[in-house]
């Protein structure tokens, strides 16, 4: 089902699909955490094309690929490679495929990751394209809400800050709503998700301007960042910002079993307080990120 | 019903495109690229009162359809005919139609889309809808809608 497969868009991905990653995925935790060895993907190569920087993304990926006993190939700074001297990425895509077996790619523009499994044999797994997919990330956050929950369907989940500029939560906006969870949006006027995602989800889902207002309903509270580029005034995104941090104190009013999600890194929008709390889920999350790739590298490799 | 179209004078050689959605017409003469300076015959009317409603038709002198043409108009009139007309009769009619999917006649509309950048690649929609028409980017995902597709005519 999944053997030589592209993981592009999550919108690919069925419900039966994501339970079979999910599987795969806590079966790796022990083998992530290195508590066990496993050489599943031995004399695999793995090729890193980030066209642009990211440090969790793609060490996790390079992690996943070495702890499974394969090694990785690549680069993370395009002005040091041929691209810089124009060639397409086409062109790049079709020599890295002839180098390894299964590709990873981060480019700035939107579709890049469609046009390179175009170009290559071997599969390529989308790390983010401009201000499109971001699959992978969509699938270690649902992985961290049914390993906390067990059933997405049903839950009560908000998205809290900047809804109109996040990828992030685009994505995972779509996939919550395809699973069945109920959806909240929490943001500042000038921040709200844009109706063309809300257009995509199968039912409308409650908007608001304050955490207060969803606070004792919800099960998972999903944090970003609101960034200050964002606000032509800095005193007004002191206000705004100052009125979306999690804090103890908030958390007071939460349901006893409900997680805080952040997709990391945060600046102050949620207190370094709540890291000891019961609620604080985004360690967590960050971790997740390396089984969860370890599932789709195997799954895609067929070796598992 | 004689038709009120015939009011305009009737042309000897050319094509009638029939049943356009009402208030299209213009946007067909402009993805055609006809403008002012063609040198043959042009009749536009505009919101025909026919049985199925309301529709607009535009006759053209001395000019035929090539196939990417009719694609074209499929995009954004999906019920037109297109009839060709020889000594002054219709010898041929057929129907535009629009394919599942739009290969290299529209750009895509975001530019931050990778068929915008120097890649070899054709854009391609999948179209979503065909009443109102609403196209995909195959790439980037995003959604046109007919006025974005008037603008984006390659
Ligand atoms: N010589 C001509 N000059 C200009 N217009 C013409 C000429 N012959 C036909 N037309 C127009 O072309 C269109 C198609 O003509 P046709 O005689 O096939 O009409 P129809 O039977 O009503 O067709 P349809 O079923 O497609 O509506 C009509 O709008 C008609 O007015
Ligand atoms: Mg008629
Ligand atoms: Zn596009």
């Amino acid at each position: 089902m999944f053997k030589g497969r592209d993981i592009v868009s999550i919108k690919e991905l069925s419900k039966e699909e994501m339970d079979i990653i999910f599987e795969v995925a806590r079966e790796m935790i022990p083998i992530a955490k290195g508590e066990r060895k496993n050489n599943l993907l031995e004399g695999k190569i793995l090729a890193t094309l980030f066209f642009e920087p990211s440090t969790r993304t793609r060490l996790s990926f390079e992690s996943a690929m070495n702890r499974l006993g394969g090694s990785v190939i690549g680069f993370s700074n395009p002005s040091a490679t041929s691209i810089s001297k124009g060639e397409t990425l086409a062109d790049t895509v079709r020599v890295m495929d002839s180098y390894s077996d299964v590709i990873v790619i981060r480019h700035p523009y939107e579709g890049s990751a469609r046009l390179a499994a175009e170009f290559a044999k071997n599969p390529v797994i989308n790390a983010g394209d401009g201000a499109g997919q971001h699959p992978t990330q969509t699938l270690l956050d649902l992985f961290t809400i049914h390993q906390e929950f067990g059933e997405i369907e049903g839950l009560n989940v908000a998205l809290i800050g900047d809804l109109k500029y996040g990828r992030t939560v685009h994505s995972l906006a779509y996939a919550l709503s395809y699973l069945g969870a109920n959806i909240y949006l929490v943001s500042p006027e000038l921040l709200r998700m844009p109706s063309h995602i809300i257009r995509e989800l199968k039912e409308k889902p409650m908007e608001t301007d304050k955490i207060e207002d969803v606070i004792e309903d919800v099960d998972v509270l999903y944090v970003t960042r609101i960034q200050k580029e964002r606000f032509p005034d800095p005193t007004e995104y002191k206000k705004v910002a100052g009125s979306y941090r999690i804090t103890p104190e908030l958390l007071k009013k939460a349901k006893d079993r409900a997680i805080v999600m952040h997709p990391l890194p945060r600046v102050d929008e949620i207190e370094s307080d709540v890291d000891y709390t019961k609620h604080a889920r985004y360690f967590q999350q960050a971790f997740n990120g390396v089984p969860v790739r370890m599932a789709l590298l195997a799954l895609v490799l067929g070796v598992v | 019903m004689e038709e009120q179209t015939l009011k305009v004078q009737k042309i000897k050689n050319g094509i009638v495109i029939d049943h356009i959605p009402c208030g299209m017409a213009l946007k067909v003469l402009k993805i055609l690229n006809i403008n002012g300076d063609i040198g043959s015959t042009v009749s536009l009317v505009m919101h025909v009162k026919s049985r199925m409603g309301c529709k607009d038709v535009v006759k053209i002198e001395d000019r035929f359809l090539e196939e990417r043409e009719i694609d074209k108009i499929a995009l954004i009139a999906p019920t037109a005919t297109v009839n060709v007309i020889e000594n002054y009769k219709v010898v041929n009619k057929h129907k535009v139609e629009l394919p599942d999917e739009i290969v290299g006649i529209v750009r895509c509309m975001n530019p931050r889309c990778i068929t915008n950048q120097r890649e070899p690649v054709v854009p391609e929609f999948k179209v979503v809808s065909k009443n109102p028409v609403i196209i995909k980017c195959k790439y980037c995902e995003r959604e046109m809608g007919v006025e974005d597709i008037i603008e984006n005519i390659l």
